[in-house]
């Protein structure tokens, strides 16, 4: 845990801390610049799968900076946290369904009744510590997903469209692409800046000072327990609003929303990006789903080589990219930029045929390589 | 009332089907400290080994036979090459880790068996009924589910209690460092739990086979039913495991089984059955969260944890 909480200090005390600190910063800032020029690049480029893309991927930024709040700095493993995308977005599909397409009831009532179940489920889930706290929450998710499969009234599994957008009475046409891109965008800023004053007030401190000794936060006089109470509903109000904007751009809702695969899909963008770091959410999400994209259209078994890049990331990049950032390991960025124009490299050599059977040879080999190493550095350390 | 008992014959089937998972899973869970979620994807390979050796061999017993070998060589070979530097990481490491793995297995079933699913067949002796009881019929493969169930835990309680590889399991579970500095080789001994729990895992899903098809993903959802067993029996507790899978198996069934009668009563058939599916499947999950709530260490913590 102590790479995690090293380059959350580095981050979140970005100017005073070293110049690596400040690249990290610099690169985040250039980042959200760039998601804010996509809109004009979809239109001066011709393409606009472009603005379908990215307007996904600010959507599950928010997500994933929400998640970030309870699981990078206030140390809570919530596996569940899909299931406020699919809380946020039911209320809206629901209103719709039933005649009511304001967004001044849709919206606002969708982030209350996502805090609600989020603090029932932090209630319940906040009680357990460790491997349990993983478990209810995945189970308390569960439990909601099914209660969306249940809802035959909307559709069940089979989910419902939602035939009209929300609306801002004149104010915002949501209908227009780059007009809800931006709404989106500016959310994602406001959501980074919320957590990033949240977790430096006294309130975060507090939070993050229970991630790392909880009884000594306890001992001292804080009730933790209220704290991490209120981050947890906190973090679920925002994703809810993520799920607001998800159902709003997909035009539909359903169960899968809210599949426990996808609240693991959450929790590898927030540590691919680094954990319990500002900007760590918004390059694990574009990291994350640039590369999914990038490697679905090489070949449909896409993730037979993602899966290994994810237990590559896990075992051997502590911090994810912020943290090779703040840390100053270009030669890790390089690395992992290296790896993937490799791989573009056998993509465009070889026929789609021959590029399965390479990626997976090269990701066993790969795999099996970094574990020798790490095995026998680590047993270099013990003699 | 014989309606009552076959369903819950049913429900202990699907109870030791969970148990033959959740045993695997609690061994490496309870001893090594290691979550890992890609136990469904051993059980998916498994049921797919069977599945294709029971097409050369044309047999299901010889198939089952060679499945179980395999499925433990392939869990020795992941736990060698991915897993075994994870042990001494937190909890959201090993977690993510085995979600890429996951991902990972989950294609390359896709790729090596197509995306179709297979379905295994049994002998024609296996297809029919037998006579458990006067008047009552049961289908002879899911009894057969049973008593491999039964002899299963049999087995593994008679292993970890009265043999000397039982003794270094549970005495790595309370306490690795001891038993490897008593000159015991921990990782060779670790390695082999883990070949023992994926073995486990080829079992349940070679002998699930029959019953569902064998297809993609078809290890993920009854991974977190295998996970809420062996949550609400105890981690690292093997008995607790065994009467939370029952009970979970026995509740699950009783409420598909009863609660569409039972809601019918004032719904529609139809909306009566989606729903009634929806609520026996939440209440496994409803269970969960109030033992949890009641006793969070689980039903059965295993002593010394």
């Amino acid at each position: 845990m102590s790479s995690a909480s090293t380059s959350a200090a580095a981050s979140t005390a970005d100017s005073q801390n070293g110049i690596s600190g400040r690249l990290s910063f610099i690169v985040g800032l250039v980042l959200l610049g760039f998601l804010g020029l996509i809109p004009v690049l979809s239109v001066a480029f011709e393409d606009p799968f472009l603005l379908t893309l990215f307007t996904r991927i600010v959507i599950m930024a928010i997500a994933a900076v929400s998640l970030n709040l309870i699981l990078g700095y206030g140390g809570m493993v919530s596996f569940g946290h899909a299931a406020y995308i699919g809380v946020g977005g039911y209320t809206v599909g629901i209103l719709a369904f039933h005649g009511v397409h304001a967004a001044w009831i849709q919206w606002p009532l969708a982030v209350i009744i996502s805090g609600i179940v989020a603090a029932l489920i932090g209630l319940l889930s906040l009680r357990t510590k460790g491997i349990f706290f993983i478990m209810i929450t995945l189970a308390l998710s569960q439990l909601v997903y099914y209660l969306g499969n249940g809802a035959f009234a909307y559709g069940g599994d089979d989910g419902l469209n939602i035939m009209k957008r929300s609306d801002f009475g004149g104010l915002l046409n949501l209908d227009n692409r780059p007009t809800f891109y931006y709404l989106c965008w500016v959310i994602l800023l406001a959501t980074v800046y919320f957590v990033h004053r949240t977790v430096n007030s006294r309130f975060g401190m507090v939070l993050q000072g229970a991630k790392s000794n909880d009884r000594r936060m306890a001992t001292i006089g804080f009730p933790v327990h209220r704290y991490q109470l209120t981050a947890f509903v906190l973090a679920g109000m925002i994703c809810g609003l993520a799920g607001v904007l998800t159902a709003t751009f997909t035009g539909f809702i359903s169960p899968a929303m809210m599949h426990w695969s996808r609240s693991g899909d959450l929790i590898v963008m927030v540590v691919l990006g680094g954990m319990g770091s500002l900007f760590g959410p918004v390059f694990g999400t574009v990291a994350f789903l640039l590369l999914e994209e990038v490697l679905s259209s090489w070949t449909e078994y896409w993730k037979i080589v993602f899966g290994p890049i994810l237990v590559l990331v896990v075992l051997f990049a502590r911090g994810g990219i912020d943290g090779a950032m703040v840390r100053g390991q270009a030669g890790a960025l390089l690395a992992g930029l290296a790896a993937f124009f490799l791989l573009y490299g056998v993509h465009s050599a070889y026929e789609d045929e021959w590029l399965i059977p390479t990626l997976i040879l090269v990701a066993a080999c790969a795999l099996a390589w970094v574990a020798k190493w790490a095995i026998d550095r680590k047993g270099a350390r013990h003699d | 009332m014989l309606l009552i008992f076959e369903q819950f014959l049913n429900g202990l089937q699907i109870g030791l089907l969970l148990f033959l998972l959740a045993a695997g899973l609690t061994l490496v869970f309870g001893i090594m400290d290691m979550v890992n979620l890609a136990h469904g994807s051993l059980y998916m390979m498994g049921a797919y080994f069977a599945a294709v050796f029971t097409e050369w061999t044309g047999s299901f017993f010889l198939g089952a036979a060679l499945a179980l070998p395999a499925g433990a060589l392939l869990g020795i070979a992941v736990e060698m090459i991915a897993l075994r530097t994870l042990y001494t990481r937190d909890h959201l490491d090993q977690v993510l880790a085995t979600f890429g793995l996951i991902l990972f297995f989950n294609e390359l079933a896709r790729l090596m068996f197509g995306a179709g699913g297979m379905t295994i067949q049994t002998p024609d002796w296996l297809q029919g009924q037998i006579l458990i009881l006067p008047g009552l019929p049961y289908p002879s493969y899911r009894f057969l589910i049973i008593l491999v169930g039964l002899l299963c835990a049999a087995f593994l309680y008679v292993l970890v209690q009265r043999t000397r590889l039982g003794m270094l399991i549970r005495a790595g579970a309370s306490n690795r460092e001891m038993v490897g500095a008593l000159g015991i080789n921990i990782k060779q001994l670790f390695t082999l739990v883990f070949g023992l729990g994926s073995a486990l895992a080829a079992l349940a899903g070679l002998m699930a086979g029959p019953v569902t098809t064998v297809q993609i993903g078809m290890g993920d959802n009854i991974l977190i039913l295998a996970l809420v067993v062996i949550v609400i029996g105890g981690i690292g507790s093997l008995p607790g495991a065994f009467i939370a899978a029952l009970a979970i198996g026995i509740i699950d069934t009783m409420g598909r089984a009863f609660l569409p009668n039972i809601l019918g009563s004032f719904l529609s058939p139809s909306e009566a059955s989606t729903l009634a599916t929806a609520l026996s499947s939440m209440l496994i999950y409803i269970l969960m969260a109030a033992v949890l709530v009641l006793r969070p260490a689980g039903l059965f913590p295993a002593p010394g944890r």
